[in-house]
């Protein structure tokens, strides 16, 4: 999470009158795979996605990181049924693999009609039928037909339909963000919300938290032994004047997105989608002042610029 | 470059082996030297060129113009490229084949396909007796590719069949998926006899009806299954062309369970 801890640099440029920090997001190397969940409705489609990608904000504590990347029409999934693009991430391929068998057999095998198939094309592949075949206590069917591998699993219901594996990339990136200063706490989520809107129409990117906003920023550590990461103080509001803000007198609440990609340009893409629409709004309806959190440029290889995504 | 062409010149007056004459081993030989290769099957010696005119240059596309069911062994080994058949091929085509496609127009002789791991194998005619299944004394029958059939095919097609895709438009023989282990067999014909005897596992999808069912096998009831409705529309898509069902219901019937019983036979409603 975002430690940034200097003043609005002077360097900033000024769109529609929105100010855009001259900082950058550092963002971080992450594995990431892609899944399509269907159902008989677009409704069941997505309580199976939302249960999948719950408890998924963040890797500090929650092992990963997901969120619902499309809803996929009927005439373009693999069944030809509602469906819903799931994305996923972590750390390493291993802890990508345990997070997904798992959400998988809780959320998805367990929600009713639904199937789940890969939507990543990868030479490395990670168990997602073969990880939960098990549950079918000896009788699961292998199909393999048309160059693909499904799992059928016997459930109550009738049976349950899983590809063998998805394909993983090594390549995704975790951690871009975007935060919106704004005067007030409801100009904060407008401008917060007019970014998300922008960017939920980039393929191959998530904004993991609530809603795809985190209102709770975090630096590296903290001054209680044990704490992996505590609140960014320097963007509190209310602490202006008596830590090292990094807040201008009329900066009232801070709303951040954080944006994880298959790949640096799907998180590239989202940010300059959410900074447009943002500034498209302007400082009245929404925010006054744009920035980004990084650790310096030491810790994370992915530089996301501010002036060089802006509108 | 054009593909290497093989245009009959009369019907052979003995079985002939044409295993020779696959794109893989014809790389790297002059059209001399191709029609020196011996195909005879008796001790009176017959050469490629004693049979065909040979023309063209590229081996790894193959037509013989002018087929015949004395023609044995056509694309055994294929592994790669194309081979067409115009006409009928004889015992054996596309045996043990790994990758590539095999074309015959007209009909082939027993055990086409058999033990094959790969590659397409179309069959436009019928098919005749162990389409896909192994020779004797061999483990296992077809592992894989795809075997589309336009007429019907013999007795005991699929026979210890493993994995892999047969389709065959019109009806089966006698006692098709013998010994299955695993695989899948769609006809759109009845299928005579007992289909699935002692099959493992595997599934036989046959909306044209069958003859009789093994009392070992099991009434599962109606079946909505979303498997038979991926399989309809993946399997049209492919090399296997069209399915003669559409994934709508069918009825399970759940076998052999005279042995493992993990196999499936989908009949119409």
């Amino acid at each position: 999470m975002p430690d940034v801890t200097q003043d609005a640099p002077s360097t900033a440029m000024t769109r529609n009158g929105v100010v855009i920090d001259d900082t950058f997001a550092e963002a971080f190397p992450m594995s990431g795979t892609a899944i399509q969940v269907t159902a008989d409705s677009e409704k069941w489609a997505m309580e199976a996605a939302r249960s999948f990608t719950g408890f998924a904000t963040s890797v500090i504590a929650c092992g990963c990181e997901a969120g619902i990347d499309r809803v996929v029409p009927a005439n373009e999934t693999r069944d030809g049924r509602p469906g819903v693009r799931i994305l996923l991430f972590s750390m390493d391929k291993d802890g990508l693999a345990k997070q997904l068998g798992t959400r998988l057999g809780q959320c998805i095998l367990t929600s009713p009609s639904s199937a789940c198939y890969a939507d990543f094309d990868s030479e490395t592949q990670i168990d997602l039928g073969s990880a939960i075949r098990y549950f079918a206590d000896g009788w699961q069917i292998s199909k393999k037909f048309a160059g693909r591998h499904f799992w059928r699993m016997p459930v109550m219901e009738g049976e349950f339909l899983c590809e063998a594996t998805t394909g993983m990339t090594g390549d995704g990136v975790g951690g871009g963000n975007l935060l919106f200063m704004a005067r007030t706490g409801a100009q904060a989520l407008s401008a917060a919300e007019a970014a998300l809107e922008a960017m939920r129409e980039v393929p191959g990117a998530i904004m993991p938290f609530p809603g795809g906003i985190v209102r709770s920023g975090s630096k590296v550590g903290g001054k209680y032994k044990g704490m992996m990461a505590s609140t960014n103080d320097a963007y509190c509001p209310t602490l202006k004047g008596v830590t090292q803000s990094a807040l201008t007198p009329e900066i009232g609440s801070v709303l951040e997105i954080v944006i994880d990609g298959l790949s640096k340009e799907a998180v590239a893409d989202a940010m300059r989608a959410g900074l447009k629409a943002a500034v498209d709004l302007g400082p009245d309806k929404g925010a006054v002042r744009i920035g980004a959190g990084n650790y310096g440029g030491n810790l994370g290889p992915h530089h996301f610029h501010l002036k060089e995504l802006a509108p | 470059m054009s593909g290497l062409t093989f245009r009959k010149r009369a019907e052979p007056d003995q079985r002939i082996d044409l295993s020779a004459l696959i794109p893989s081993r014809l790389a790297g030989l002059t059209t001399t030297q191709i029609a020196s290769l011996p195909i005879g099957t008796t001790r009176w010696l017959v050469t490629v060129g004693d049979l065909f005119d040979v023309s063209g240059d590229d081996p790894a596309q193959l037509r013989f113009e002018g087929g015949s069911h004395r023609f044995d062994r056509i694309g055994e080994g294929l592994d790669g490229g194309e081979i067409h058949v115009e006409g009928d091929a004889g015992w054996r085509a596309g045996r043990v084949m790994s990758g590539g496609r095999l074309t015959v127009t007209g009909s082939a002789g027993g055990f086409a396909g058999s033990a094959m791991s790969g590659g397409e194998l179309r069959i436009e005619g019928d098919a005749g007796d162990f389409l896909g299944g192994p020779l004797a004394g061999e483990m296992a029958g077809m592992s894989g590719g795809t075997i589309r059939v336009g007429g019907g095919a013999g007795e005991r097609a699929a026979d210890r069949m493993r994995r892999g895709t047969i389709v065959v438009a019109g009806a089966l023989g006698a006692d098709a998926a013998s010994r299955m282990i695993a695989g899948t067999l769609i006809a759109g014909g009845r299928a005579a006899g007992v289909p699935g005897r002692m099959m493992k596992r595997g599934t036989l999808i046959l909306p044209g009806g069958v003859e009789r069912l093994s009392p070992t096998f099991l009434d599962n009831g109606p079946a909505d299954l979303l498997i038979l409705k991926l399989m309809a529309r993946d399997i049209a898509a492919g090399p296997a062309g069209p399915v003669p069902f559409d994934g709508a219901p069918m009825r399970r019937f759940g076998g052999d369970t005279a042995v493992l019983g993990m196999g499936e036979i989908f009949l119409p409603l």
